[in-house]
């Protein structure tokens, strides 16, 4: 059904570059160097237009609509006419698109030191933004002649509080991983591998990867384990809570099959649970069934989506034994999940830090375990937020891959993507150089933590550590109060 | 042999035993036994607690008595032999490898269980499952034997569902209860029997000492995705 | 910071049963003994114990176990009771100290019965009577919890592993021919001991494992018929659902099994026509009462035990049995520290309760 319109004015080539690089079928060459439309299969992703050498080509919204007035939206009669002919569940990709949903980010407004107080110049004096993430005892050791015993369990060291969100091998290419898995080893950071396993040419990032376990366990075995910098467990991630993934067969192929252990063209599909894990103290068990396989060496870190009850989640799992609590939000991306699920399930990743960052003090466990926030960082500022908010770290996944090209034209389930980034066609992952994409990767990440550094100096702090949690340096502007008390932060000039 | 008082010695002197022929004793409740272990053997007495021989690797390990929940979860290869009954989940994700069941399983047994290149799960129970044998099922080989309960059902409600690759084979005429309509059963040849499920259950009968014509007496029927009736068809992408 | 009730908490758990059908009173040592295996499966923020058959002197009165959060809440309890009971014996339960278990409430027990001619005015039998008044000390009266108050049998819990609790409250002193334990693992710091297990009313007592997904449903459509849920926990809702289709409905515990845990209707579809037609109908007419998501309880009566578990069988329950003794616990090493060699050992299905009573001459 046709949402957008090609056109071309009359500075084109004819070079056919377009039509080259278009992967949906939108643009084909027709005879004599003619370019034929079709639109109905434009996905706005705009490639087309980033290529052509004589910025000749435009996507528009299509100008034709349903009549409005209505209830339904063009969006709602367009689903109902596509569901009548199919039967079949909406599938979309990347995060929700609940557009009446706040987000909060946009409303929260970051504080400065005037006069009281020194603001720091981050070029010219020490501003830290190392973190540690992980487990820490309850209280110190000595031993009998009255040192201190290093009693930390195993941490994660971040040079910067930013990391790489999971995105399975599978979802996106062998190349997106490699630009990941290169530019988080340089960055002094971490990149984590998804559910569809680690491929061997990544093995020797072992020190900057996080692999994950979710309930597929696909390529999960014990190498795999112990190939890591920490292993994750995935309950659930903000696009789809509650719900398992369906990577289907056509993307199967070569090495994401030897990766995922699945055998080609066969779909991976996994469960909605763990049906190995039906309550907290199974969750325990499984933790301390992989902190046993990996010999006590690694953290664990326990992803879940932000739902309604995630403050008292989030203290379930800190008392199972992780080291580390991952919460995405509701507009974390995905490579495929049900529309339905994605754009009305769970809470934005704002009120969920906050919530789970207050419950944990109250139960004076906050500085047992640390917290990652993901879902819907788009910028150096909304990371600060969520640090402010209560969170030690941020993880990225979509803002990664814009680096890499992605335009978000949520498409990715279409396995077709024109940038090659949520593709296994290789004819289109071969667009993207990992070498370059690192290096893009590289700059996103130095420029958000100079950005970082920049907002830190302002408010006179020089440790990311002094942030965390520090709701005085959030103010907010449009919120109610009930949202300000969940947030715990005061309204702008209180 | 190596004996390891797992009570009064712990989970760690097991864990640096591997390699060797070792009867871990006093079992009672003791999670994660065999954990990730890669060769070797381990003799368990007692009732070890769950997730025992998770992430199994390779190497065997022989239980006289009951295991709990979760034993041979993720496992990727080895043996894990019980002459009692088996707990829920068992064989949960496993990849490579075989677990026999001399006894009973319980609910959930081989859910999500797969194959890949030589790697292939092998599950074999000699009495009969609880419900949700084989849930997800993405390859591999699951036999129930049903032995002691011949002539009644074999594996309760839900067999199979939602499976999409591999085989359950069961040792029984009868369908299983309130089979999904996306399965399809159907009767076990002479040529399958003696060249897939001959030599399973002749290993399994093997392991402990058990004569393996009984556990083949009577015929199989297998159950089977209905390849037709893909998950893909049930997307329309927006 | 929030007590529970103010807030829901949910839990994971360990829970274990000891039943003797012949009426033999054992100590509390053997289930101690069992749910200590288990050690595992709590976190410390909760454990308890229900016994049966522990005041055969007392046993025509309602025994009450009251916490009590300050003297004055007791005085004026104690007033409350006063007016509407004779109170037959009032004393403060033996404990044990110890720095695991930290910061008791006042811990009371009474022997009551209810006042002659008020039992005759309210129209009420005296259970309804007893525990209409225990539900309204529940729910207005400010710093007191009745823990439990069938006869002859008693609830002990406390915030602590489950072992400690039993040395805490010296079960190994007590007697019963039933036994329950619960040890939990909730995701908050509960604030209050009330928040524990096992909870009860009149003589049913429900430990728990699991948490439903059906709460909210379940919680509105049994707050309709007069039992206020003041913990917010799945516990709590059970045992009143419980309490109501028994009481007050009529049901047999096997019923109630059908109903909370009623098969699927494809499960339905394939029994013959009387059972079909009994199992719809609870279906049905009970329709409020399904509960869904994870459980495994073990609800202790007057006589008897139940344990059962959600219909798909989302939470481990194994059962044992030995001569005239039967065992329940979420593992099966739990039973086998009590009984090495059981006579059979076996995991009821999901949905199919395993009820055991006491034999006849047993139950005199």
């Amino acid at each position: 059904m046709r949402r957008f319109r090609i056109r071309k004015d009359e500075g084109c080539i004819s070079c056919l570059r377009c039509a080259r690089e278009c992967s949906f079928g939108a643009i084909e060459a027709g005879e004599d160097r003619t370019l034929v439309f079709h639109h109905e299969k434009c996905t706005d992703c705009q490639r087309c237009v980033s290529c052509c050498p004589a910025g000749a080509i435009f996507i528009t919204e299509d100008g034709n609509r349903f009549r409005h007035g209505s209830v339904f939206t063009d969006d709602d009669i367009r689903e109902i006419l596509l569901q009548a002919e199919t039967g079949g569940v909406l599938l979309s990709s990347m995060g929700a698109s609940g557009k009446d949903i706040p987000i909060y980010f946009d409303r929260l407004l970051l504080n400065a030191s005037q006069v009281t107080n020194p603001s720091i110049d981050p070029l010219r004096e020490p501003m830290e933004t190392a973190v540690f993430l992980g487990r820490r005892p309850e209280g110190i050791q000595r031993d009998s002649e009255g040192r201190i015993v290093d009693n930390l369990p195993p941490h994660l060291e971040l040079r910067t509080p930013i990391m790489f969100s999971a995105m399975s091998y599978g979802a996106i290419s062998l190349n997106v991983h490699k630009a990941l898995a290169a530019a988080a080893e340089e960055l002094g950071t971490y990149w984590n591998t998804g559910e569809g396993g680690l491929h061997e040419s990544l093995y020797p990032f072992k020190g900057s990867t996080i692999v994950q376990v979710a309930s597929g366990r696909f390529g999960v075995h014990e190498t795999y384990l112990n190939t890591a910098a920490a292993i994750e467990i995935k309950i659930g991630q903000g696009a789809k809570p509650g719900i398992g993934g369906h990577l289907t067969g056509k993307k199967i192929i070569g090495d994401v099959s030897k990766t995922r252990m699945v055998p080609e063209g066969l779909d991976a599909i996994s469960p909605a649970p763990h049906h190995d894990i039906y309550s907290i103290e199974d969750l325990a068990q499984l933790v301390m069934s992989i902190k046993e396989a990996t010999h006590h060496e690694k953290p664990v870190i326990v992803k879940v989506a932000a739902v309604h009850n995630i403050a008292p989640i989030a203290s379930g799992i800190a008392r199972s034994g992780a080291d580390i609590i991952s919460i995405d939000g509701y507009r974390g991306g995905t490579g495929a999940a049900p529309k339905r699920i994605r754009d009305n399930v769970g809470i934005p990743i704002e009120l969920a830090i906050a919530s789970v960052d207050q419950r944990l003090r109250e139960e004076r466990i906050r500085d047992r375990v640390s917290v990652i926030a993901s879902g819907g960082i788009r910028n150096s500022a909304d990371a600060v937020k969520a640090i402010a908010l209560g969170a030690d770290a941020v993880s990225i996944g979509t803002a990664a891959l814009c680096a890499l090209g992605c335009h978000v034209c949520a498409s990715c389930h279409t396995g077709r993507c024109a940038w090659g980034l949520a593709t296994q066609d290789p004819q289109l992952t071969g667009r993207l150089d990992p070498e370059k994409g690192a290096a893009r990767l590289i700059n996103l990440v130095n420029a958000w933590t100079r950005e970082i550094k920049e907002i830190m100096g302002g408010m006179g702090i020089n440790s990311i550590e002094a942030l965390r949690g520090n709701r005085m340096a959030l103010r907010g502007a449009g919120l109610n109060e009930k949202e300000l008390e969940i947030l715990g932060i005061g309204y702008a000039g209180e | 042999m190596k004996e390891i008082d797992i009570r009064k010695d712990g989970l760690e002197a097991v864990r640096k035993q591997s390699g060797g022929d070792v009867a871990v004793t006093g079992c009672l409740g003791e999670r994660y036994i065999g954990c990730g272990m890669k060769d070797g053997i381990l003799r368990i007495k007692g009732t070890p607690g769950n997730a025992l021989a998770s992430y199994l690797d390779g190497g065997t390990v022989l239980v006289d008595g009951n295991v709990q929940d979760a034993a041979a979860d993720t496992m990727n290869d080895g043996l894990l032999a019980v002459r009692g009954s088996a707990g829920d989940a068992l064989a949960y994700g496993m990849r490579g490898g075989r677990v026999y069941v001399l006894g009973d399983a319980g609910y959930r047994a081989g859910v999500h269980m797969k194959a890949y290149g030589d790697r292939k799960g092998i599950l074999v129970i000699g009495g009969r499952s609880g419900s949700f044998l084989g849930e997800y099922l993405a390859g591999g080989t699951i036999i129930v034997l049903g032995l002691g309960y011949e002539g009644r059902d074999i594996t309760g409600y839900f067999c199979g569902n939602g499976m999409y690759a591999g085989t359950i084979y069961l040792r029984t005429g009868k369908a299983p209860l309130n089979l999904s309509d996306k399965l399809i059963r159907r009767a076990v040849g002479e040529d399958e029997e003696e060249q897939v499920i001959r030599p399973i259950v002749e290993d399994f009968a093997s392991v402990f000492s058990i004569p393996a014509a009984s556990c083949l007496e009577g015929g199989f029927i297998a159950i089977e995705a209905d390849s037709s009736k893909s998950y893909s068809q049930l997307y329309a992408a927006v | 910071m929030k007590k529970e009730g103010e807030v829901r908490i949910s839990s994971g758990c360990a829970i274990s049963g000891i039943f003797c059908r012949n009426g033999k009173r054992i100590t509390g040592e053997a289930i101690r003994k069992s749910i200590a295996v288990m050690h595992n499966r709590s976190n410390g923020l909760g454990g308890g114990f229900a016994a049966y058959g522990i005041y055969p002197q007392y046993s025509d009165f309602f025994a009450l176990h009251i916490f009590y959060d300050s003297q004055s809440a007791r005085e004026e309890t104690e007033r409350f009771l006063d007016k509407r009971f004779d109170i037959i014996n009032l004393s403060k339960i033996p404990v044990r100290q110890t720095p695991k278990i930290p910061d008791p409430p006042l811990i009371w027990r009474y022997f009551i019965t209810p006042l002659p001619h008020l039992l005759q005015d309210s129209q009420l039998d005296e259970d309804e009577y007893t525990s209409r008044a225990m539900l309204r000390i529940n729910d207005s009266l400010k710093g007191a919890y009745v823990v439990s108050c069938g006869k002859d049998m008693g609830v002990f819990k406390a915030v602590g592993y489950p072992e400690d609790v039993a040395d805490f409250y010296r079960i190994e002193e007590y007697e019963g021919y039933s036994w329950t334990a619960h040890g939990r693992y909730p995701t908050n710091t509960p604030g209050w001991w009330a928040g524990s297990h096992p909870f009860s009313l009149l003589d049913l007592t429900v430990v728990h494992n699991g948490e439903i997904s059906s709460y909210d449903a379940n919680r509105r459509a049994v707050e309709m018929y007069g039992y206020p849920c003041n913990l917010l926990t799945d516990t709590e809702v059970i045992t009143y659902i419980l309490d109501y289709l028994t009481r007050k409905q009529g049901l047999t515990l096997r019923e109630c099994s059908r109903v909370i845990a009623a098969p699927f209707w494809t499960t339905i579809a394939i029994k013959d026509e009387e059972e079909r037609s009994r199992l719809s109908y609870l279906r049905k007419m009970y329709s409020s009462f399904l509960i869904t998501g994870p459980f495994s309880i073990l609800v202790g009566f007057r006589g008897g035990m139940m344990a059962l578990n959600d219909r798909l069988k989302l939470r481990s329950l194994v059962a044992a049995e030995k001569g005239g003794t039967v065992y329940f616990s979420s593992e099966e090493a739990a039973i086998r520290v009590i009984e090495d060699d059981p006579d059979r050992v076996w995991a009821p299905r999901g949905g199919e309760a395993v009820i055991v009573t006491l034999d006849k001459e047993a139950a005199v």
